[in-house]
């Protein structure tokens, strides 16, 4: 089918039109029509996706199921896949239907709030699978209107300053990027991203109000980029506004920011940076190996110290993009393979999370770490589930949470072990924040007496939960699935990228090869 | 056959962990314990079987795969894993029959609450984590079964989850344990890096060691030896795994779980995961110069300090377990040295006799209502005559006790000898100190066993007089296990001497063990050491067990007396040298307070400071926007979004023209 990926792209708008123009009122009977709709709209979407993964050919390193169209005034829409992006759209695919049903237990504005969840699939998916530097530049950017509405509208109660939070970090970089686009198609001629992708920006040293910018033009381009994808990742020190987001925005939206959305990030840097800008990224990549140390660090001890659930889990996320973007400015095979299963993983595992917080929320309308303790002897499934999230989060091997941050590791220590030595040591600290948090929360007498009543999981959250942990498991156990359809892509990216930038590896040997 | 081996434990735990509701409580556990069974029984045919030299290795399906790096989940067969094979299992298999009895009635739960299935499936589990540990044919696959036995271990110390300190305790073995695998993780990727394998057919090749040792690796911001960096990094992990001092603190507390988990996990196999993993490095460690001595500080070092601080506690279960840390110690000495089948003697006849009393220890424990005070026990060898026969057998096997210049008797003492026997052959060097270290140690050995014998069985009952009315001998399912094992524990170290330790050693370890000859020739000089050298265990075991019986049977007073008048050194020996002082001084204080300080300082004032001060005070229309709490104006602001958009697609577009 050669619609196949528009098709995918635009049902859950189209999911969105039907309740925007047909469903009208908002008694309880409207408000469940809303999710059905919703919950049909993404399910249909994530079966469809099922063709994509079929008509692929993994052993193709390009571009596939390319569409072509123009669309206004020039400006072109262009979308395909190849190994790196098909993850993501899958990931944005199949975890939709699970985020509605996180919000079956919403009742405020339901309509609406399901229109921005469909909208922000369509524009998700569309941000992996542009082709086109307008288009993608478009969806990106667009992305962050709903998810700002759904935090400033149903989130907590701080929950606009927590929006503009959001907004303001992520304006800054928007800004930077949208002008690199411009130097881009001034240089380059086209908005073409696999023309792009061939295409040589300058490299030459230049010196600008005295300061020699090694790697000359491409530098500058890939600081522009790095600007707006370090805020989306979120990278240190510019995380700060994840983890008010993530306290502030309600159950489902926490799912799709911690799951998807920050994905984008680390999805930018493979599919620009790198390839575009090979030389900027090897001058910066000790530079971005060591903020993402520094993340793993600091806010793996940050974590421990939090007493709201969702802060500890936000935070943790923080730590595990430094795993991503270490991963992939390691610049060699392992290191870029590690961070595409990294993210892939943390889409799991995160999202499995932060729906487990909202199980418990739902009940006592508290995150506080401190309002709980022995919920094992109410909830012996929900403690399972937690268990084996809180393993998987902390890298336990048979779990996918492993493969992502050993192969990241393999490869950051190829490049530089003293990146490798600080990263590991998040091993250690992840270990402590999420065993003190399942300890607190899970474990212990049951004395409070609020909780004496609680139910475990239902019918409906064991169903959320259940395809999480099956490809917990599955990709822990039989990573392959991954790393099979992931391979060739990467293959040639680092191919690429080393024949780009083989000579700057002659200037500096001590860099280390692949 | 392999595959049943391997994966009917897996299976018990799924059965019973998720089936028993179906099954019934009773049904799962036994069936659980009957997929043990299955799983020892085969592991002694492999035993038998296996003849080598070469290793059999069936590959299941592939793993991590990126690039040059390649792991499959496989079974590898040889000598070294055949013996990790029937140590598990067979220990394993009793201590599953032992909780069927150990279990059936536990006051830490509430009248009526299911925990038995939920035991066993973790028992059952850390079992398969264990197997898969020892049958990896690389190094990732080792990791695996590494951490998997560590959640399982972790689980199970905090299986009395409402209790404070066993979830402190649990929380603290994954932790620190964490800490050890920080060094193996870093040696494993130092290894990929500088062999482009971690599979055991390359990296285990002697010439790829002997390259190794010749190569230099940039770690950190130093030039070293590659194979010294590697082995040592590897070596940290297995100080982890193995509670060797400095990482040892997790293993005392460990005793929070039930007595069986002590028994299984916290002295026969578990712990002794590092003694394996380091004796299937030896083709690394052969080439090596740095680590070997280290190991061989560490080890002995190890085996002093547990001893001393076994002299002193009161806890029945904390003796025991740390005489484990000093007997893995032994067990640490024997592989710095190179006499790696030594070292898996040790590990083999140690498991018999220590399971055993482990769970001697917690039938006392059970027949003592759940009191593990000695000073509370005394008198019971009347009450509990099986028990106290099945911990007098473990005792003589760990003090050692035997014909001195002969091969006749209890395991400890052909495997003990064997090592120290070594050490001395090893010498001079760091292996006397190992020698003079394990000698004193065997003296502090005897001594604290025979005092937990003296204590608990003889002189007049202490503590409850109730519960000393009412001590009764455990049910069948518990002594049959200790049977089983005093049969081990007596005859084990006599029957596979020469296997060990002796003129079939290379034949029957083939490749499961390498020796350099140029550098070392300890396995045939440990047999040539002069007759004081090997007598010397047995003087220091017999004069251990004279103070021991000086002190608890004879002068009674005398203890009390020398705890007063040595109260220093006897504070210190009973806080167990303040190491978890200084932890928490030196580690856990500052990341909480760094945790903190970076929190509200770093986060909290710098960087939300600088970014929103710079946001919200350049553009004051912000600070205006923010202060609009009404959630109905985001619509308009969310619209103005689409406006600025509009105008950006615009503005390209007209460029597009152009």
């Amino acid at each position: 089918m050669d619609t196949l990926l528009s098709v995918v792209t635009f049902l859950p708008m189209l999911g969105a039109a039907v309740l925007l123009i047909f469903l009208r009122g908002d008694g309880a009977f409207e408000q469940r029509n809303a999710k059905l709709v919703a919950l049909l709209a993404t399910s249909l979407t994530f079966i469809v996706s099922i063709a994509i993964y079929t008509e692929f050919d993994a052993s193709n390193p390009g571009f596939q199921l390319v569409e072509e169209y123009e669309w206004i005034a020039g400006l072109k829409y262009k979308v395909g896949i190849d190994g790196i992006s098909i993850l993501f759209v899958l990931l944005t695919t199949f975890l939709m239907p699970i985020v509605i049903l996180a919000c079956w237990g919403v009742s405020h504005r339901v309509k609406e709030y399901m229109v921005m969840f469909l909208m922000l699939e369509t524009l998700m998916i569309a941000v992996f699978t542009a082709l086109d530097l307008v288009l993608f530049y478009v969806v990106f950017e667009a992305g962050l209107i709903p998810m700002f509405l759904i935090v400033g509208i149903w989130g907590g109660k701080d929950r606009v300053y927590a929006a503009f939070k959001f907004f303001l970090y992520t304006l800054l970089g928007s800004v930077l990027m949208l002008i690199a686009m411009l130097v881009m198609w001034y240089d380059a001629g086209t908005t073409d991203i696999p023309t792009l992708m061939n295409h040589q920006f300058a490299s030459e040293d230049f010196t600008l109000l005295g300061i020699t910018v090694v790697g000359g033009l491409q530098t500058m381009l890939f600081l522009a980029f790095f600007a707006s994808f370090a805020v989306k990742m979120p990278m240190w020190p510019v995380h700060t506004w994840l983890p008010d987001a993530h306290v502030q925005a309600p159950t489902a939206g926490s799912v799709v920011l911690a799951a998807i959305l920050l994905k984008m990030g680390g999805y930018g840097f493979l599919r620009f940076a790198l390839p575009m800008f090979p030389v900027g990224s090897f001058v910066m990549a000790d530079f971005v190996m060591t903020l993402s140390v520094i993340a793993i660090i600091y806010t793996s001890l940050v974590a421990l110290m939090q007493e709201d659930m969702k802060k500890l889990i936000a935070y943790s996320s923080v730590a595990h993009m430094g795993f991503v973007t270490m991963g992939i400015f390691a610049l060699n095979k392992q290191g870029i393979d590690g961070a595409i299963f990294q993210m892939i993983s943390h889409g799991f595992i995160s999202g499995a999370l932060f729906l487990g917080v909202g199980v418990i929320y739902d009940r006592m309308h508290t995150r506080d770490i401190d309002a709980y303790g022995g919920l094992v002897m109410r909830m012996p499934v929900y403690a399972l589930v937690f268990m084996l999230f809180t393993m998987a989060n902390v890298g336990l091997p048979g779990t996918s949470g492993f493969v992502g941050e050993f192969l990241t590791l393999v490869g950051a220590f190829k490049a530089n072990t003293w990146v490798a030595f600080g990263a590991t040591t998040g091993v250690i600290l992840s270990a402590g924040y999420a065993l003190w948090l399942y300890r607190r929360v899970v474990l212990g007498d049951l004395i409070k007496a609020s909780l004496m009543t609680i139910t475990d999981m239902n019918g409906r959250e064991k169903l959320m939960m259940a395809p999480l942990i099956f490809f917990t498991l599955l990709l822990g156990i039989y990573p392959a699935l991954v790393l099979d359809l992931i391979g060739p892509s990467v293959d040639a990216l680092v191919e690429n990228f080393d024949t780009a930038t083989v000579a700057l590896h002659d200037a500096l040997p001590a860099k280390a090869t692949h | 056959m392999e595959q049943i081996l391997l994966f009917a434990p897996l299976v018990g735990a799924l059965i019973c962990g998720f089936g028993w509701k179906m099954l019934g409580e009773n049904l799962a556990t036994y069936i659980s314990t009957g997929m043990l069974f299955l799983t020892a029984f085969l592991s002694w045919v492999v035993f038998f079987t296996y003849h080598g030299p070469e290793a059999e290795v069936i590959t299941l399906f592939k793993w991590v795969e990126s690039g040059s790096l390649s792991t499959d989940w496989a079974i590898r067969i040889d000598r070294l894993t055949a013996i990790m094979l029937v140590v598990i299992s067979t220990v394993s298999s009793l201590v599953h029959l032992y909780s069927i009895g150990y279990m059936a009635h536990d006051e830490n739960f509430p009248k009526g609450a299911s925990y038995r299935p939920r035991f066993f499936a973790y028992l059952s589990f850390f079992t398969f984590a264990m197997l898969m540990l020892v049958t990896s044919d690389n190094l990732l696959q080792l990791f695996f079964g590494w951490e998997g036995v560590g959640v399982a271990s972790y689980l199970l110390i905090g299986f009395y989850y409402r209790k404070p300190s066993a979830n402190a305790a649990a929380i603290k073995a994954f932790v620190v344990n964490r800490v050890g695998d920080f060094g193996f993780a870093l040696g494993i990727f130092a290894l990929f890096m500088m062999t482009d394998s971690i599979n055991f057919s390359e990296v285990l090749d002697p010439h790829n060691a002997e390259a190794l040792s010749q190569t230099s690796i940039q770690f950190l911001s130093w030039e070293m030896n590659a194979l010294e960096v590697i082995t040592f990094l590897l070596f940290v992990g297995a100080m982890g795994k193995s509670a060797q001092i400095i990482l040892h603190t997790w293993l005392p507390d460990a005793m929070e779980g039930p007595t069986p988990v002590s028994a299984l996990i916290h002295a026969a196999t578990m712990v002794t995961a590092g003694v394996f993993m380091m004796s299937r490095m030896a083709p690394l460690l052969e080439y090596a110069t740095f680590p070997p001595t280290f190991i061989v500080f560490i080890g002995a070092t190890t085996a002093f300090f547990a001893a001393t601080v076994g002299l002193v506690q009161n806890d029945i279960k904390r003796v025991i377990a740390y005489s484990t840390c000093s007997q893995l110690g032994y067990m640490f000495v024997a592989v710095g040295i190179g006499a790696y089948p030594v070292a898996m003697f040790h590990l083999f006849t140690h498991a018999f006799f220590k399971a055993m009393l482990f769970l001697g220890a917690g039938s006392v424990i059970t027949a003592m209502h759940h009191e593990q005070d000695m000073r509370r026990y005394g008198g019971l060898r009347k009450k509990i005559p099986l028990t106290f026969a099945a911990m007098m057998i473990g005792t003589l096997a760990i003090t050692g006790v035997g014909i001195p210049l002969t091969s006749i008797g209890f395991a400890g003492f052909i495997s003990k000898d064997a090592i120290i026997e070594s050490a001395f052959a090893a010498g001079p060097g760091v292996a006397q100190y190992g020698f003079i270290m394990l000698v004193i140690a065997a003296l502090f050995t005897s001594f604290y066993s025979w005092r937990l014998i003296f204590m608990t069985f003889y002189g007049k009952p202490r503590g409850d007089k109730h519960a000393h009315e009412h001590a009764k001998e455990s049910p069948l399912t518990m002594l049959i296990p200790l049977g089983v094992l005093a049969v081990g524990a007596i005859f084990s170290g006599m029957i596979w001497l020469p296997e060990f330790f002796g003129h079939h050693m290379e034949e029957w370890f083939g490749v499961a063990t390498y020796f350099n000859h140029e550098t070392n020739q300890v396995m045939h000089e440990a047999h040539g050491v002069p007759n004081w050298v090997k007598t010397a265990p047995f003087w220091a075991m017999l004069l251990g067990f004279v103070t021991a019986w000086y002190f608890y049977i004879k002068n009674t007073n005398a203890p009390k007396a020398l705890a007063h008048s040595q109260r220093h050194l006897h504070a210190f020996l009973l806080n167990k040298w303040y190491f978890d002082e200084l932890y928490d001084f030196i580690f856990i204080r500052p990341a909480k307070w760094l945790g903190h300080f970076l929190w509200k300082k770093g986060d909290g004032r710098v960087i939300d400071g600088t970014i929103n001060g710079i946001a919200m005070g350049i553009v004051p229309w912000f600070t205006k926007l923010a202060g609009r709490a009404q959630s109905g104006y985001l619509f308009h602001y969310a619209f103005w979004m689409f406006v600025g958009m509009a105008a950006i697609i615009t503005w390209f577009a007209i460029g597009g023209a152009h």
